[in-house]
């Protein structure tokens, strides 16, 4: 495969502070490349810039054997598209939405109809063309976000941590929904993202990138295969750890990540490992139970995170996990900071890289 | 005539087809209405700017456009007469004092600072990732521009509306640069003041019931509309501030 983006030397500050450093990085055509890093390690200004909607302070970027430059750059952004983070959506119809980047490249009334209606179907939102936008739930949101970049069929799709925020049937949808169109249009796709388990099972190759610079770039198979320094150090990346495992005296697998937290695992490793736990995964209560869950910890909420249809929040039971739970339960239990909880998940959701 | 009389006198006089006071009325739309146009014309580009793009001294024209908000019409319609006087104003030779142009133009610099302070804010408020999304898009600088002047299009309505507004309801630039010119110059508000001084209260009140219905009834257009719309309504402008 030949390389369809190529950065040289690429380093980008803002106000004194170097957000990028010297990043070099080839981008191969039709591959989905997922940058992993934990958060302000600079993926955001990278795709930002990857999608010509940033200029670096210095170096060179080539897209489809183009450089980049002041002249050429809004011909290039043709060529490329990104889905941030934060869901942003005109204050328009889904239909007007997707219809933008199409009415910008002047597409037919007839092409418009045509392809808004089948992008609608890939996201799952068949029907929703006369919905305000804005009026949509979150995940709902984030999926026509996703269309509206799809339908273009750009050579280059920028995806910003596209799961982040979401439920796990918005977020199944929406993987989805990349992995068919890598598939089937040979799409090349950068994904951000700071989920182990995404970078691990989505994208071909993964680039760490930590502090504004690439630190490795591998297949998966290369990158968990081989226990990197730099993957040790991604403490900062949610519910991952790096820990010592043993084989216990009743045959299960114990990671102690230290600060008396141990973790059950399925997998038998021994030495040095390091484990992520999906905040999907894990099951919060105001009170211990009973439950066939063999890693249960009381811990204190530290951290809230109000993202529309889902709550995140961050609890110390002497190392922080990330818990993800709907509005609802979040609600309904009346959680607070400082509430006293108790976490849950099973041994099989422990997965060692 | 008791005042009850006369109140009745004057709310018939405002519901009938007395030409002079239809005349005295569309002037006053046609003046308020070309003036609050003019401001937008340049006032919204000048906003754009000011909201999108950063600059030295940026703070400081903010700060002089908001403090010129509060400009009292008596200290700029005297200045405009001074400007506009045929005997020796830098204006003069355009030979425009006691003309409905030259009420125009100073109600445009007057309500200047309202649209663009209000539209300032209204483009302010918009998502910042709005033009980053337009660009990734494909659009170039002036759609991404566009696109985020259509998220602030009902600010920048409402900018609008409150500057016609501050235009229809001001006296003293009407005063000094219109004066009372008999079926050239008069508005409803300086035929309020005329009306009152020749002894005819009754066309006074009838006038300034016009004037009143007439803003109360944009305003309540407005509020319906935002009703509508299912958003909070809020006064349109605070002129003091």
């Amino acid at each position: 495969m030949e390389a369809i983006v190529e950065l040289r030397n690429v380093t980008k500050t803002f106000a004194k502070k170097t957000v990028l450093d010297s990043v070099n990085l080839q981008i191969l055509d039709g591959e989905i490349l997922a940058l992993l890093g934990p958060n302000g390690s600079g993926k955001t200004t990278l795709l930002k810039i990857l999608a010509s909607i940033l200029r670096p302070t210095n170096g060179e970027i080539h897209l489809c054997g183009v450089k980049v430059t002041d002249q050429n750059v809004e011909k290039i952004r043709m060529e490329s598209t990104l889905v941030f983070q934060k869901t942003v959506l005109f204050s328009m119809t889904v239909y007007d939405n997707i219809a933008y980047g199409l009415r910008i490249r002047r597409a037919t009334k007839n092409e418009i109809d045509y392809k808004v209606a089948q992008v609608l179907k890939l996201v799952r939102l068949e029907g929703f063309e006369k919905r305000p936008a804005r009026k949509l739930s979150g995940g709902e949101q984030q999926r026509v976000a996703l269309a509206r970049a799809l339908v273009l069929n750009t050579r280059l799709l920028l995806l910003d941590e596209p799961t982040a925020n979401l439920d796990p049937k918005n977020a199944a949808i929406i993987e989805e929904a990349i992995a068919t169109t890598n598939r089937e249009l040979k799409t090349t796709i950068v994904v951000a993202t700071h989920n182990m388990f995404q970078a691990k099972n989505l994208p071909h190759r993964i680039a760490l990138i930590e502090d504004g610079r690439i630190t490795e770039v591998g297949t998966s198979t290369e990158i968990f295969g081989r226990l990197s320094k730099t993957l040790a150090s991604f403490a900062a990346v949610e519910n991952t750890f790096a820990g010592t495992a043993k084989i216990s005296e009743n045959g299960s697998t114990l990671i102690d990540v230290g600060n008396s937290v141990h973790i059950v695992a399925v997998a038998k490793n021994v030495g040095e490992v390091t484990v992520f736990v999906s905040p999907e995964d894990i099951i919060l209560s105001k009170s211990r139970f009973e439950s066939s869950a063999r890693n249960m910890f009381k811990g204190k909420i530290v951290e809230l995170l109000d993202m529309d249809s889902v709550v995140r929040l961050k609890v110390d039971v002497g190392k922080t996990f990330t818990v993800q739970i709907t509005k609802r339960s979040f609600n309904e239990m009346g959680l607070n900071l400082n509430t006293e909880v108790f976490l849950a998940f099973k041994a099989s959701s422990v997965q060692i890289i | 005539m008791n005042m009850l009389d006369g109140l009745i006198a004057a709310l018939q006089l405002s519901f009938s087809v007395d030409p002079r006071i239809i005349e005295i009325t569309l002037r006053s739309l046609f003046v308020s209405g070309s003036a609050a146009l003019i401001a937008a014309l340049w006032g919204i580009p000048i906003a754009t700017i000011i909201a999108m793009k950063d600059f030295h001294g940026k703070f400081l024209i903010k700060t002089i456009f908001n403090s010129l908000i509060g400009i009292p019409t008596v200290a700029l319609g005297f200045l405009l007469f001074l400007a506009f006087s045929r005997e020796g104003g830098p204006l003069g030779f355009l030979r425009l004092l006691y003309t409905p142009t030259a009420v125009i133009i100073g109600e445009a610099i007057l309500i200047t600072p309202i649209i663009v302070s209000l539209a300032t804010t209204a483009i302010e408020a918009v998502d910042p990732e709005i033009a980053n999304l337009a660009r990734t898009l494909g659009a170039s600088e002036a759609q991404a521009s566009f696109a985020v002047l259509k998220e602030a299009l009902e600010g920048i309505f409402l900018a609008s509306i409150a500057s016609f507004n501050r235009a229809i309801g001001e006296l003293g630039i009407a005063q000094f640069v219109g004066g009372f010119i008999y079926g050239q110059t008069e508005l409803l508000t300086t035929g309020i003041w005329i009306e009152l001084q020749l002894g005819n209260p009754r066309t006074s009140i009838a006038l300034m019931i016009i004037l009143l219905t007439m803003v109360f009834t944009i305003n309540l257009a407005l509020n319906a509309i935002q009703r509508m719309r299912g958003r909070e309504w809020k006064p349109l402008l605070n002129l003091e501030t």
